[in-house]
């Protein structure tokens, strides 16, 4: 097995410090969930920094309404067995108060309206903390970001006034009314990610697995065709074998064609991938600069 | 597998984010859209090549103004080793930028254009590694296809950086590598085109360059930074003192000693997610289980008891400030050691120009990108070593208790014991 397939146990004692940190500097810290594997991720490494206690700080998930079947049974599942505390909010209430418009078209999707309903989440709590699995190397913009990441009363994110962070030393002070994002898997690459998944033996959703479901073409991608996708009449859609790379909205992640059924063929696809692992984000190809600026409106 | 962390660190046109852009596209670490993206963000500029610095500078404001803003991490890995880059703009004004991307590193690239030699910003950056005692420093000359490939200008930057690492005391090693970041001439391929050079492409130095432990054979030294307590029937009596340790390394059974109540017990186990070991090592977060019920918070440490760490109140450091509101002496700031905060006054002694090297001692003005030496008074002890003895244990930051910014961070140079 070659060292490229280890994974870095740094990455870990760092991110189990950071949970520790969160968990000593702030009253009401929340962990957001996603069902995808980074916050899949960051629930073991939760469980890990505070064991043999519970977590201290419950599971909070935007729902959009628009998930994977199999993500929300996968969230449900855990919740359960960890114990966590999981707590829920749709993106269809805020579209029932007038607070988000439904997109139409067809790439419409709720990607920007779930930030709508955190940023009402985060109010409703009182959340002085958010966890989330974002890393730097998934994006340009991300690539700039702390571990403890201060929003405004309206969430936003200002890249020019950030806080330096030194050595390990993290500022997690703020004023009323403000409140921070966390990224305890900050330094951890997608193939970091798997290879911490495999080692730890974590269960993640089957979508990540090949398996076959309807998917149409639409600009050399294949999209999981489901009653949330607007289709036009040219776009038929067939059985694939596919699996996903990320996991979103069944409206903004395109599928890879792939056979790979277990974790080592996912690892080795990685690794000989020639598309980045947010190439399959439709949400980000809105246009160079779509993640700075969700970023700048508090997006996670 | 081993991490390297690594700082870099040069001039608005020094060619830095084209360096990093070379050092992922030939490693192979760049993906076909990603480099597609760049390819079209490069034709839309009118550039008739591929400007690798578009990989990097991700926000808006960088890329309409060609220049880099802030501290961006950049990962890539070999069959050997996984990277973190923190690239550090080389502007002036963000000379805080800096010295945060370098506070975690061991490694960094200094970037010179070969036709503009040594400037102000080489010198900021060989202090600045000076400073946070980085033990090896790559002075990458860039743009050496401008001055004809001549080996000349090469041996004569070097010396002039040899004479000003001298001069700044600078105590690590030096390497220098003549590159084209542009081409990728020595950045991960040798060059063909200097003949003269016979030494390593960059990437290759990096690879054979030691890995730092955090080492072992320093004092022990662990900040106690959450208190582990289940109130659960199966661990009804369980209290675990949660932390990383900063330095050296703690045993099962070894005896230490707890700061400030400077009671001594035993550690009675170790223990990570549940699993129990022998020991712990530096860079490890743990929870240690004690033998006698001490009254531990956090913010408290435990040290080895042959080699505690002293409480200090007053003690003299480094400090660069790093926020727009200049200090204020006699102002009351929050000093954060480690995951310990105090209150604390500082007074400025002496304020160092970078472009001469000389001391000023009328502290006026300490303002953005001000570095000088500086007295500490805390309104209680914090539990540290000097920054060249423990350095992960001998640096702190201060916060502005009003609008709660870190605002500096210090490096302890000696200390008087409280």
């Amino acid at each position: 097995m070659s060292e490229l397939n280890q994974f870095p146990r740094e990455l870990e004692h760092e991110a189990i410090f950071i949970m520790r940190e969160v968990a000593a500097q702030f009253e009401r810290p929340a962990l957001l969930f996603s069902g995808g594997k980074d916050s899949i991720t960051l629930v073991h490494l939760a469980r890990k920094a505070f064991y043999p206690a519970r977590v201290p700080f419950p599971m909070l998930h935007i729902d959009t309404g628009h998930n994977f079947p199999e993500t929300i049974e996968f969230r449900d599942q855990l919740a359960q067995e960890t114990g966590l505390q999981l707590i829920v909010r749709h993106v269809q209430d805020s579209i029932d108060a007038g607070k988000a418009t439904e997109e139409t078209g067809k790439y419409a999707s709720r990607n920007v309206l779930q930030t709508v309903t955190l940023l009402d989440a985060i109010e409703e709590l009182k959340l002085d903390a958010c966890i989330g699995g974002a890393r730097r190397d998934e994006e340009k913009a991300r690539a700039k970001e702390r571990v403890f990441s201060v929003r405004d009363d309206f969430g936003q994110w200002d890249a020019k006034k950030q806080r330096p962070e030194l050595f390990d030393m993290l500022n997690g002070r703020i004023s009323v009314g403000e409140n921070v994002r966390v990224f305890p898997i900050s330094n951890w690459t997608e193939l970091d990610v798997w290879n911490y998944i495999r080692e730890e033996k974590l269960a993640i959703p089957s979508i990540y697995f090949s398996h076959k479901r309807p998917v149409i073409e639409r600009d050399g991608m294949y999209w999981p065709h489901s009653a949330f996708l607007n289709t036009t009449d040219d776009e038929t859609p067939f059985t694939g074998t596919v699996r996903f790379r990320t996991v979103g909205d069944m409206t903004c992640t395109a599928a890879v064609l792939s056979d790979a059924s277990d974790i080592d063929t996912i690892i080795s696809e990685i690794r000989e991938a020639t598309i980045s692992e947010r190439g399959a984000r439709i949400d980000d190809k809105r246009s160079e600069a779509a993640m700075e600026k969700r970023k700048k409106e508090g997006y996670f | 597998m081993d991490i390297v962390r690594i700082a870099t660190a040069g001039s608005v046109d020094d060619g830095k984010s084209t360096l990093i852009g070379r050092l992922l596209y030939d490693t192979r670490s760049v993906t076909k859209d990603k480099l597609e993206a760049v390819e079209s963000s490069s034709r839309r500029r009118g550039l008739d090549f591929v400007d690798l610095s578009l990989l990097t500078d991700g926000l808006i404001a960088e890329r309409e103004q060609g220049i880099t803003i802030d501290v961006a991490h950049i990962y890539f890995a070999t069959a050997s080793r996984k990277y973190i880059i923190a690239d550090t703009p080389g502007h002036i004004e963000y000379t805080r930028n800096m010295i945060t991307g370098a506070s975690n590193v061991e490694t960094s690239i200094v970037l010179i254009d070969a036709r503009n030699g040594v400037i102000e910003q080489t010198r900021r950056h060989l202090f600045i590694s000076a400073l946070l005692r980085i033990d090896t420093v790559f002075v990458c000359v860039n743009k050496m296809d401008l001055v004809g490939f001549d080996g000349s200008v090469f041996a004569s930057i070097r010396s002039e950086v040899e004479a000003l690492a001298d001069k700044i005391g600078f105590a690590g090693a030096l390497r220098f590598v003549p590159i084209v970041a542009k081409d990728g001439d020595n950045v991960v391929h040798r060059s063909t085109r200097m003949p003269w050079y016979d030494g390593a492409a960059l990437l290759e130095s990096l690879e054979s360059l030691p890995v730092r432990r955090l080492d072992t054979s320093l004092p022990a030294r662990f900040p106690v930074q959450y208190v582990i307590r289940p109130h659960s029937d199966e661990h009804h009596d369980y209290r675990g003192y949660a932390g990383r340790l900063l330095s050296g390394m703690i045993q099962a059974g070894q005896e230490v000693e707890v700061l400030p109540s400077g009671r001594k017990t035993t550690v009675r186990s170790i223990a990570f997610a549940g699993t129990r070991q022998d020991c712990a090592l530096a860079g490890e977060s743990v929870s240690l289980e004690l033998d006698d019920d001490v009254d531990i918070s956090r913010g408290d440490m435990i040290v080895a008891s042959e080699v505690p760490a002293r409480p200090l109140n007053a003690f003299a450091a480094m400090l660069a400030w790093m926020d727009e509101q200049p200090l204020a002496q006699g102002k009351t700031y929050i000093l954060q050691h480690g995951v310990n905060r105090v209150k604390a006054k500082i007074t400025v002694q002496s304020v160092l120009d970078i472009a001469t090297m000389e001391t000023r001692s009328e502290p006026s003005a300490f303002g953005l990108n001000a570095i000088g030496s500086v007295h500490v008074r805390t309104a209680k002890p914090v539990f540290a070593d000097s920054y060249a003895t423990v350095r992960r244990n001998g640096a702190f930051i201060l916060i502005d208790a009003f609008t709660n910014n870190t605002v500096a961070v210090g490096i302890i140079t000696e200390g008087a014991a409280a």
